[in-house]
Formats: structure tokens, sequence, C-alpha cells
């Protein structure tokens, strides 16, 4: 963690020239913008994403320096020039182990929660008998939001990592059991008739059948998964003693330091983004039978 | 499956199909519905029969009984003597609608029958790989269901059931979707098929010329409940060729069959307006 004071003794130069380099982005954008409207850059996909994110924090910079107040109050809120220095602070003071245990937490609950999830969904969606024996608790736990957890998590685990990847394990486990489920009970009654039509054993049925039917339903729950493993990190690191992007959002909230809280709101977005995107790639590649090209209308 | 391999090697001639007073019945909302009433046929190995009628004269669910999705509430259904109860390969049956496995190639999705049975590899893509150039899909083996037109997704439909040579194939109106001229090909194509392999074809459809071009025989049914009202013969010569259908005699069967048909339709029109 930063010390208040030496953040105090940064910010004034660094801010004041990240201003002026601001401006000159935006003014220079501003132009950009008004004469592309008649041109084709317009119609570039690439380069109406990247505007779309300047058009964001730019707005959100403006607000902060009108110090905006209709209902919704931007006077105290940390500007994006004042999270960049923030961010600056951070990466200058080994942010490594931060990401790094937090990426560690991430990934060892969704993984767990893959696993048990996809098979748990099959199973429920697949036999009747083991549906009514689990899905009623199951669905019991499944609206409990992961801040509740925490005391749970203090009191069931052996230490505080566990405690930390059973909550973000909880984030993902339940959208990617519903997904399995829903993905097996939906499978396609033709498609059963020509595997019977075939002579296909049930063996046969499920895994060149069912399973493959299911697999983009699995993928969407996957994806939604690991954005709700990210969702759910700053509740887990509560628990956290030292590292995490989570506590440092956590801790500078308990000590009033705003900039970092954005910066750390920022990365965890970032970071899921990027990894619920993976996920999404990597889960395509297992279904290269799909059309998944958005349909011109 | 072995069941299946010593009838066939016991019986030299399979495809014979029997209908004994066949009646089906649903209950829908707390309503039994009687959609097929004492049902009564025999279907000769080799032979190619269409069933024609309106639509909802329950043609679709003397097939599905047949093929065994459908259990009858009255009745009996012998396949060479054998008697349905269950779906099972020696009932080839070809849907209305594009029923290849979306995430399986043409290639796979018409070996799949063999790969159940467990037959060897190179046995499996030496048969494959035959039907594939038969019907002209050998340089889209490779491809996915989604990169084919409806009518080359019909022609893998109808190789991936014969493959397993069934003693009989059930056909639900397989060409209704597909545009006049391509279904016009596929007839065609059907019948080359047919009259190399002779293996029995139960063919439902509501398109009377469609019927006076394929079949041998034609079960005209009719409506409320569904049952077989008549049985006419279609003895245009074989091969056909689809100007067949123009002939004096196709015309004249064509005339009787409209008419048979136009009662019916009447009929269920007038029991749907109550």
């Amino acid at each position: 963690m930063s010390s208040p004071s030496s953040e105090r003794s940064l910010n004034p130069f660094s801010l004041y020239r990240l201003q002026l380099i601001l401006k000159h982005c935006l003014s220079f954008l501003k132009s950009r913008i008004i004469s592309s409207f008649n041109t084709p850059l317009i119609h570039s996909k690439i380069f109406r994403r990247v505007l779309s994110l300047f058009i964001f924090f730019g707005v959100w910079q403006l607000l902060c320096m009108t110090k905006f107040n209709f209902f919704i109050n931007f006077e105290f809120l940390p500007s994006p020039l004042e999270v960049v220095g923030a961010t600056v602070q951070f990466f200058t003071n080994d942010p490594m182990q931060h990401i790094r245990a937090s990426i560690v937490r991430v990934l060892t609950g969704f993984s767990i929660a893959a696993i048990l999830g996809i098979t748990l969904g099959i199973l429920i969606g697949w036999f009747q008998q083991i549906e009514d024996l689990v899905f009623l608790p199951l669905e019991l736990l499944r609206p409990i939001p992961a801040v509740a957890w925490i005391p749970l998590a203090i009191l069931m685990f052996p230490n505080s990592e566990a405690g930390m990847i059973y909550i973000t394990f909880i984030g993902a486990f339940f959208p990617i059991l519903i997904s399995t489920i829903r993905g097996v009970e939906c499978t396609d009654l033709l498609l059963l008739r020509v595997g019977q039509c075939l002579g296909a054993t049930q063996w046969h049925i499920f895994k060149d059948i069912v399973i493959p039917g299911a697999l983009p339903s699995i993928a969407s729950g996957l994806v939604i998964g690991m954005g709700n493993s990210w969702f759910c990190l700053v509740t887990a690191e509560i628990l956290a003693g030292r590292y995490g992007v989570g506590y440092i959002t956590w801790e500078s909230y308990v000590t009033s330091n705003y900039p970092p809280i954005v910066m750390g709101m920022l990365m965890i977005g970032l970071m899921g983004a990027f990894s619920a995107y993976a996920v999404d790639r990597l889960t395509c590649l297992l279904m290269p039978w799909r059309v998944t090209k958005k349909q011109p209308l | 499956m072995t069941t299946l391999v010593e009838k066939s090697a016991t019986s030299t001639v399979k495809g014979f199909v029997e209908v004994e007073n066949l009646s089906v019945s649903f209950r829908r909302k707390g309503q039994c519905i009687q959609v097929l009433d004492g049902i009564d046929f025999k279907v000769h190995p080799g032979e190619f029969i269409c069933l024609l009628g309106p639509s909802g004269c329950g043609k679709s669910t003397v097939l599905n009984a047949i093929a065994g999705f459908v259990k009858p509430s009255g009745g009996h259904v012998f396949v060479d003597k054998r008697h349905v109860d269950t779906p099972g390969a020696d009932r080839g049956f070809v849907f209305q609608q594009y029923s290849l496995l979306p995430w399986k190639t043409t290639f796979q999705n018409v070996e799949f029958g063999l790969k159940i049975r467990g037959i060897s590899k190179t046995k499996r893509s030496e048969i494959v790989n035959d039907y594939l150039n038969r019907v002209g899909l050998y340089k889209h083996r490779h491809s996915y269901p989604h990169q084919l037109s409806g009518g080359m997704q019909q022609r893998a439909s109808i190789i991936r059931a014969l493959v397993n040579s069934p003693s009989v194939l059930l056909m639900d109106e397989p060409f209704a979707a597909l545009d006049a001229q391509t279904r016009h090909m596929m007839q065609e194509l059907l019948l080359s098929i047919w009259s190399d392999l002779k293996t029995t074809v139960i063919f439902v459809t509501h398109d009377i010329e469609e019927a006076i071009f394929l079949s041998d025989k034609i079960f005209v049914m009719g409506v409320n409940p569904g049952r077989i009202k008549a049985v006419l013969d279609a003895p245009l010569d074989r091969p056909r060729h689809v100007d067949i259908v123009l002939s004096p005699e196709a015309v004249q069967l064509n005339r009787q069959v409209f008419e048979l048909i136009r009662e019916e339709t009447i009929k269920s029109m007038e029991v749907e307006s109550l």
C-alpha cells in the first residue's frame, strides 16, 4: 500500500502534466470526431470502439471538473486523471504480488466451479432422481450473495486463502450449474429421435447428442461464471491480510483514500473482461461447427 | 443389434411391414382425441408406397408408430414379423426438418449409425464414401451442416438412414421444405437410389404429384379420425422421368386423388370451424 504522504507529494506535479496531455488529446480527438462524421473512419469498428472509451472517460472527467451535482454528485468523485495518478503509484510499488494473488484466487475458484458445476449440471439435467435429490437445496443457496458468506467462510475454512477461493467459487458455480442443466434439458427431441433410429445406446445418445448440444449453453455459463468470479473478488479479499487487487480496493475504502478504489474497480473490470473474453475464445475452439457471426438484418 | 443382423440373415427378403388395426389416441386437456382408427395395411418387400392426405389426417402419426416413437392405443405393427415397440436401426427415418447433428461433419453424420454398430473404421469409410459419392456429397464430406444447402442436408439424411441397410425407410415429408426445382431433383435421386437398393419405402406427403411420381401404391387417408380411405395403384412405367406426371394416366390419377382429398379437406375444415 502507498502511504498518503508520498502520494500527495507526487500528485500535483504529475497531475498537472497529465492534465496537459489529456487536453491535447481531447482537442485532437474533437477535431477528428468532427471531420470523421463525413469520412469512412466512423465506419471502422475499431475506431468506434476506441471512441466509445474516449467518450466514456471524457464525460467522466468533464463531470468531475465541472463538479456536476444534480441528484448524482460528482464533486467528490475521483476524476480519471486522479485515478491515473493512483495507478502510476500502484505500478511503481511491486504490483505483481497483488495481481498474482488475485488471479490465483479467481482461477482456482473458477476451475473448481467449472468442474463441479458442469458435472453436477449434467447429472441433474439428465437424471430426474438426482434432480429431485439435490436441486432444492441448491436453489435455496443460489440467491445468497457472496458477501453474506463471509462469516461462514471464516468459520468453515482452515485459513483465509481457502475462504477467499470459496467465495470466488460461489460466484462462478451457480451460473455454470444452471446453464449446464438448461443446456442438457433443452436437448432437441428431433435429434434424440435421430439417434434412436440409428440404433444408438443411451451412452451414444449422451456422448454424441446431449453433451454437444449442451455445449453452447455450458460455454455461456462459463463466460458468465468467469465474470462473476471477478465480481466476487472484492468480497473475497475482505478476508485478505496483505495482497490482492480487491484487498487494495477494500483497504482504500476503509482508509477513505478514494482514487485507488476506482483504480481497483477498473482493474478488476479489465481483468474480468479479459478473462471472460479468453474463456469465450477457448470455448469457441471447442465448437467449430457453431455459427457465431451476427446475422446482418 | 445382433438380433437385427440374425433376422436379416434368416429372412432372405426383408422389408415386410404389417400394420394391423392400428389406433392411436392422445390425451389433451383431459380429453381423449382419437388420431388414428383401425389402420390396416401391408407393404411388401421392395415396395414404394406413399401415405397421402390433408394436414391433420394423422399420416405422420402412422409413420411415427411404425418407427416406434408413438405407442399405439390399439393394434400392432410388425416389421419382418417382429413386433415394433421401440425405435430401432431396422427402420431408417428421414425427417421433414433438417436433422443432421450440427456438431458432426457430413461424413461423421452419415457414419454415425455404423459407428454405433461397431463397424471397423476402414469398413466404415468405405461404405460412407460410396454413399457420399452416389448422392454427390463426397467433396462436402468435411463440411458442417450449416454450410450445406437444404437439399444437400436432406441427401445426407437419406444416406445416413440407408448406410444401416434398414428393412424399411420411413420418410416424413422429407422434401417439403425444399424449393420446387430442388424437390424434383431429390425425387429423381431418391428413385434412382431406391431402384438400386430395393429397400421398402413408406413416404408421407401431402403433394399429390409427388405421390404419383414416386410410388407403386398410394394410400389416401381420411380425417377425423385418421384412416385409410382408398388404396390406389400408380402404374406408371419405371424408370420415371419428371415429365411423366404430365402423361394422360398420371393426370387421370391426379384428378381421382384430388377429388378424394378435397372431400376430406372440406370435412376437416367443417370440424375446425365448429
